[in-house]
């Protein structure tokens, strides 16, 4: 599969050249084994994932895999006993199992392979969060469609849907009586939001995507000045969504899955503007289904947009020409 | 070949997960209620046991709600901030034993009515007769709700009437007349209330007041100094108006004890209602808030309150039940045990806002302090209700089970635009952003959450309800408030009174099917207040037992009437009716009077 070899772009992780790996060579070798499974494994959905790779793992033996786990954990935890901001707990953790079983099963029936569960984990994490049912079943379905899109719809061995924003588009679709998504804030004091922009700015800071969430939030801002002038409405109104803990995640966690959007770093801020200016199309509309969850939409639509470019054009640079031979490049 | 089963095993997989919703719609589905148990004539007696029909016109009852106009700066969102004060309270005014119907209004100027009971069928409106009309006048607010207590007991139902604005007292003059005594009784000057009621929190036999604001006290709707009068957060809001018990010192006055009381909340209050929910024999509070949890006021004996809700309701941060938008708080014993279950009405609108009804159902076992609650909506069957407001337990067909009768609506305006984007921009935002009404985007016209099917639930006694709203003949779709019930037409049958906000007053009158047998009480007190609030009748009959209690106002702007109504279902036999009067004591019959009523006084 020459093609993925070729595509395998260089990670985003933190580089830290000098460190010993921090994934078990077991686990790398695996990846290499099954390119298709590396990448499925790396892809959390809402929560990204640096898949790291030898030479390029953080500094002090810990795993960058655990560290999106641990933020929405933290978040979770002080969110839920603090303000009880989740529908239920049990909720949550159906959808963490279903996501994490669904995880296990289709990674042996594709790639023979355990898969490591981090990604899972905060698929699951993400859905709970972000989903809002009163039953129990919207939760693992919800799960179990973000875990399967990621094995089932993929071009030339990505995937190109954030898996968590596919199967919250989905669920918004195929059960939209029963289901709605986060709206509401979490206190609503100035103080919780101001932590969890601070705290969320310098994790991102970290793992070098902060520029994805500020062209986002930029973006955002400029647009909800248009839609003011459009919409003849005051500016704070427009923006007050931005205010919420549904964008916090929204924009700390889904758009800045590098596994669900483009490798350069002008791309990224690019797809970040676009999301934007779909998201304030949609919010225009008066389809009130596409207004309420156009952060969803516009991602659900321009992620793969710009995937699929980004693949076509790289796959069309690296084309082997008639003279020149196949190059052998290693898999990420 | 081989390589790809599993690719296909996968897609076919997500494929099946994609389509299973729908599939379990389809399997699940049954055959819709209205088509089902309707025929030519109607819906069908036999089906459920009842059928009800609206025969408010018939009734002589032709009654239109007009909403309040409020301050300019609110006419962005007037539909929105005026959207509540169509309420309805049943008395028995001049004691002659049928029950007669109190309907406020809330436009400046317009008038409240007291539909008399005529004994044929029919009411007529004697409020102006009455002198408890013209309450609304310019300057003096607007009604949002009534109750009915007799405070100096003299054997004659008093008027409590709560506004946005200067809360009235009548007395009853023995059923001739009302004399406003609102200026001697030492009431507060105003209160954005929505909701108030009567209960003998220290059980000296004297009934006291326990009045909740909404909006703070400081703000005057008509006369807005600025537009920061609105919730600081869509669920967590403690920026509402206080509470005031008032205590009834005997002599015609009323002392606020509120914050020698323990009484210090400041959250949106929309409903309460008082009983014993811990088995303390003193009255406890519930209050059902906007924006915020629901509260339990736990009474110390008499001698002070604590706010138990905490402890009782959000107890377990697994199986968390967050803060919601509580509209209605009632209390019944649904599961035939003994024990009181609060119903609290929330926001649902599908795909949009899952907030779901709450059911809080006492744990077996506890009681006093330790007592802890589940909400079993969900389970129990009555969680979606729409934007729901006020609902009442009842037994509606005489089974023996306590039903729920829920009304619902919020803005019905243009029918094809709806609101609901614009009004979740809004909520989703930071204090700052939301406690300012001039934030708050323009309605236009739209709807929110209009023209719902209102919800009418039918207990089959194993903790499972459903819905029967359409099969039985409950159509309207106005937005609905308070929900009242009582058997008007003395025939024991629960019939429903609806007020619906900018809408036409309903009156459902229920037909039962007579196979199923009933009793009523009516209780009068001696020692205990006189209108019997607070008192608990416990009945046992065929093995099983229901707790009923006289309340001083429950639902949302809502009373019932004071007689307790007990279905009992075919072939009853009664072993005893236990009431616990609020004074104590406790009585014991056996002689217990189907298919009539039983006049209990308290003995002396």
């Amino acid at each position: 599969m020459p093609e993925q070899t070729l595509s395998a772009p260089p990670t985003s992780a933190p580089s830290a050249p000098d460190a010993p790996p921090l994934v078990p060579p077991e686990v790398l070798e695996a990846e290499r084994a099954v390119p298709a499974a590396a990448d499925s494994k790396a892809n959390s959905g809402l929560g990204w994932e640096p898949a790291p790779k030898p030479g390029t793992a953080a500094r002090g033996g810990f795993d960058a895999r655990y560290i999106a786990p641990i933020f929405i954990t933290l978040i979770l935890l002080v969110g839920q006993f603090s303000f009880g901001v989740l529908e239920s707990l049990p909720q949550t953790l159906l959808a963490i199992a279903a996501s994490m079983v669904t995880e296990i099963v289709l990674s042996r029936l594709m790639t023979g392979k355990w898969p490591h569960l981090a990604s899972a984990y905060v698929s699951g994490i993400s859905v709970g969060i972000l989903i809002r049912s009163p039953y129990f079943w919207p939760y693992a379905l919800c799960s179990m469609i973000a875990i399967a899109s990621k094995y089932v719809i993929r071009v030339k061995g990505r995937h190109i849907w954030n898996p968590s924003n596919f199967a919250i588009v989905m669920m918004l679709w195929i059960a939209w009586d029963q289901v709605a998504t986060l709206s509401q804030q979490w206190d609503n004091r100035f103080w919780a939001m101001a932590i969890i922009w601070t705290v969320g700015s310098l994790i991102i800071w970290r793992l070098k995507r902060f520029h994805i969430c500020a062209t986002y939030v930029v973006s955002f801002l400029a647009f909800g000045l248009v839609r003011s002038l459009i919409e003849h409405q005051y500016y704070v109104t427009e923006i007050s969504p931005i205010t919420g803990p549904m964008y916090q995640l929204f924009i700390f966690f889904m758009i800045t899955d590098p596994k669900t959007t483009v490798r350069p770093k002008w791309g990224q801020c690019a797809v970040a503007f676009t999301i934007a200016a779909v998201e304030a199309v949609l919010r225009l509309n008066s389809n009130i289904h596409l207004s309420v969850h156009a952060p969803y939409y516009a991602l659900f639509i321009v992620g793969p947009i710009a995937n699929l470019i980004e693949i076509w054009y790289t796959s069309r640079r690296n084309r082997p020409s008639s003279d020149s031979p196949v190059p052998v490049v290693a898999t990420a | 070949m081989r390589s790809r089963i599993p690719q296909l095993i996968a897609t076919l997989f997500l494929i099946a997960l994609l389509a299973a919703p729908q599939l379990f719609k389809r399997l699940g589905s049954h055959p819709d209620a209205a088509a089902v148990g309707n025929t030519a004539s109607g819906p069908d007696l036999n089906r459920y046991g009842f059928r009800l029909q609206e025969v408010a016109h018939a009734a002589g009852i032709d009654f239109t709600h007009q909403a309040p106009k409020l301050d300019p700066k609110l006419d962005h969102i007037m539909p929105e901030i005026a959207s509540m004060g169509a309420a309805v309270s049943v008395v028995d005014f001049d004691r002659d034993g049928w029950p007669d119907l109190y309907v406020t209004n809330s436009g400046e100027g317009s008038l409240n009515h007291l539909y008399r009971n005529q004994h044929d069928g029919t009411f007529r409106d004697v409020a102006a007769q009455m002198g408890v009309a013209d309450v609304n006048k310019d300057g003096t607010g607007v009604s949002m709700g009534a109750v009915w207590g007799d405070y100096d007991n003299d054997g004659y139902e008093d008027l409590f009437i709560y506004k946005w604005g200067r809360p009235e007292l009548f007395h009853n003059d023995k059923g001739k007349r009302f004399s406003r005594v609102t200026d001697t009784a030492g009431l507060p000057q105003w209160v954005n209330s929505n909701s108030a009621i009567w209960l003998d929190y220290d059980r000296d036999g004297k009934l006291d007041l326990f009045l909740t604001g909404y909006y703070p006290e400081t703000v005057d709707l008509w006369h807005l100094k600025d537009t920061h009068m609105m919730p600081d957060s869509f669920e967590y809001a403690q920026n509402g108006g206080r509470k005031y018990l008032l205590r009834n010192m005997g002599n015609g006055k009323f002392k606020d004890v509120t914050a020698e009381m323990g009484i210090d909340s400041h959250r949106w209050a929309l409903a309460t209602t008082a009983a014993d929910l811990r088995g303390t024999g003193y009255p406890d509070i519930f209050i059902a808030n906007d924006y915020g949890v629901s509260e339990i006021w736990a009474n110390q004996n008499g001698k002070g309150f604590k706010e138990i809700g905490k402890q009782a309701l959000y107890w377990n941060k697994a199986r968390n039940i967050g803060p919601k938008s509580g509209m209605n708080a009632n209390c019944g014993d649904v599961l035939n045990r003994g024990q009181f279950a609060v119903y609290v009405s929330n926001i649902t609108e599908n795909g949009l806002l899952m907030q779901g009804n709450n059911l809080w159902v006492p744990q077996a076992g506890t009681s006093g302090d330790n007592l802890k609650y589940d909400n079993l909506a969900g389970p129990t069957g009555v969680e979606n209700g729409g934007w729901s407001f006020g609902a009442q337990f009842g037994d509606l067909n005489n089974d023996g089970n306590l039903d729920l009768y829920l009304t619902n609506g919020y803005v019905s305006a243009a029918k094809k635009e709806s609101y609901w984007y614009a009004f979740t921009t809004i909520t989703g935002g930071n204090s700052a952003i939301i406690s300012d009404a001039k934030n708050w985007p323009p309605m236009q016209g739209r709807s929110l959450s209009g023209y719902e099917h209102k919800h009418v639930w039918l207990n089959d006694g194993t903790g499972s309800f459903s819905d029967v709203a359409q099969a039985v003949g409950v159509t309207d779709t106005y937005d609905g408030r308070a929900v009242a019930l009582a058997d008007f037409w003395n025939r024991g049958a629960l019939d429903v009174a609806v007020a619906t906000q900018r809408g036409p007053f309903l009156l459902y009158k229920n037909e039962v099917t007579p196979q199923n047998q009933w009793t009523e009480f009516t209780l009068e007190g001696a020692k205990s207040n006189r209108s019997a609030i607070g008192a608990q009748v416990r009945l046992f009959w065929n093995g099983q037992q229901q707790l009923q209690e006289v309340s001083g106002g429950n639902g949302f702007c809502a009373q019932n009437e004071r007689r307790l109504h007990f279905g009992l279902g075919k072939h009853p036999k009664i072993e005893k009716a236990v009431i616990r009067w609020p004074s104590g004591q406790v009585q014991t019959l056996q002689d217990i009077k189907i298919g009539q009523e039983n006049h209990i006084k308290e003995a002396v």
